[in-house]
């Protein structure tokens, strides 16, 4: 029997498989060089073959003054001057320098090892905050704006755009777009240490009627709570966690307002279920080793179950 | 063993017998439809389990050699249409377990039951 990793939807994401017109000529450029990669490593080794076993006659022609000038200098002048410029223009209008006029604004903010997502309206102003996913309308550009509170990560969502650096200190943009609703995986593409492979991403595209269903339902916890909310609070969860509607304020952690509603837990990696959801607060150290939440070994198991359900009721 | 079934229904009723227990033969369909719900599900956020590599979880016991144990959660005979309901609904199958009813088609749950039966090692 092999063994293998649990696969959560998709993630970790497709790599070469373009969702939206910002990720398709980066796949195309990718594609271009590992063709032509091989076509020239196949040439040089022609060429050191010729050198080492050729006929004399070879060896001159191939060791002369033209070949050095057409195989040494004009050959990769053309080539690598063509592809530059080729890939520029490819992948000019990936730019976000010329932001389309009307586009979504999100800043997301890498931590370690997650993310956080503020939602922000027309003027730059913070609408709402969310964590490790986002949720867009298809057929329209979105613009991200990428921090980092911590170290160097970066943003990749592979069907959707490019991969941008998360740097702390800078605000970084990128453009993404889906053509399609659906569930684009991410992942962060830059090494920021501990469980850096364990930090995924998720996209959510909707179409523009189910987007506005989505933020029309993104309101403030109305719930009673009941003993799970109890728990939460006397636990030390609140320290950390905010669920908007009750006394939880913590802002170390991801924002729980509406984690019920998530796809994945752990950033990403785990699908979201009340058994991922136990197993994530009672010992989230065994699925994501050194991420910032400690084990919780406190609970009898019908308090886990109660907290377990008040967190999956976070719809 | 003759009578294997006469002496389940037995056990069913005592539930404390550790004598070995004559299992139907599994299904392969069934197992690996399983183990892929088991990994899908994410079973393994608490639990270890045999061809997952991740995660491993440890807030329920690991499931290696479960088809061989005699009891569900020591409290329920391990057989294949308790043990698909158990891993449903545990709450209401073992009261006071830390292990929450997962919501899952029936038979998610009957080709996890099998799967689980299956392991042996």
């Amino acid at each position: 029997m092999t063994e293998r990793t649990l696969s959560s939807e998709g993630w970790p994401p497709a790599v070469l498989d373009p969702a939206g017109p910002y990720s398709e000529p980066v796949t195309l450029l990718a594609w271009v060089l590992l063709a032509g990669g091989p076509v020239i490593l196949a040439i040089v080794l022609g060429a050191l073959w010729i050198a080492l076993r050729g006929s004399p006659r070879l060896k001159t022609r191939l060791g002369g003054e033209k070949a050095i000038w057409i195989l040494g200098f004009a050959f990769p002048s053309v080539v690598l001057t063509g592809l530059l410029v080729w890939g520029l223009m490819l992948t000019s209008s990936l730019s976000a320098a010329r932001v389309p006029e009307g586009a979504m604004r999100v800043k997301v903010i890498g931590e370690m090892w997650w993310w956080r997502v503020h939602y922000q309206d027309g003027q730059g102003r913070e609408t709402l905050r969310d964590a490790n996913e986002l949720h867009i309308p298809i057929g329209q550009p979105v613009l991200l704006e990428l921090e980092a509170a911590d170290v160097i990560h970066s943003f990749w969502v592979p069907r959707l755009g490019g991969k941008m650096d998360m740097i702390p200190g800078r605000t970084n943009r990128l453009l993404i777009e889906a053509d399609a609703p659906g569930i684009y995986k991410g992942q962060c593409a830059e090494y920021c240490g501990g469980p850096h492979a364990l930090m995924g991403f998720v996209v959510v595209a909707h179409t523009p009627a189910d987007f506005a269903r989505w933020q029309a339902s993104r309101l403030p916890s109305q719930g009673a709570g009941g003993e799970g909310l109890a728990l939460f609070l006397s636990s030390g969860c609140a320290a950390c966690h905010t669920i908007r509607g009750t006394p939880a304020r913590g802002r170390a952690g991801p924002d729980l307002t509406h984690v019920g509603s998530r796809r994945t837990l752990g950033a990403g990696i785990l699908p979201n279920n009340p058994g991922t959801m136990a197993g994530w607060v009672a010992d989230s150290q065994a699925i994501k080793p050194a991420n910032r939440m400690p084990a919780y070994h406190q609970f009898s198991g019908e308090e886990l179950q109660a907290l377990t359900a008040y967190l999956v009721s976070l719809k | 063993m003759k009578g294997g079934a006469a002496i389940s229904v037995l056990m069913l009723l005592g539930a404390c017998a550790p004598a070995p227990v004559e299992t139907a033969p599994a299904d392969p369909a069934a197992v690996a439809r399983g183990r892929d719900a088991a990994s899908r599900l994410g079973c393994g956020a608490c639990h270890a389990m045999p061809g997952i590599a991740w995660p491993k979880g440890r807030v329920g016991p690991p499931l290696s050699g479960f088809g061989a144990r005699p009891l569900i959660a020591g409290e329920l005979p391990n057989r294949a249409p308790l043990l698909a309901a158990f891993v449903t609904d545990a709450p209401a199958m073992a009261p006071g377990s830390a292990m929450p009813a997962i919501p899952m088609k029936k038979a998610e749950a009957d080709d996890i039951a099998a799967w689980l039966l299956s392991l042996d090692d």
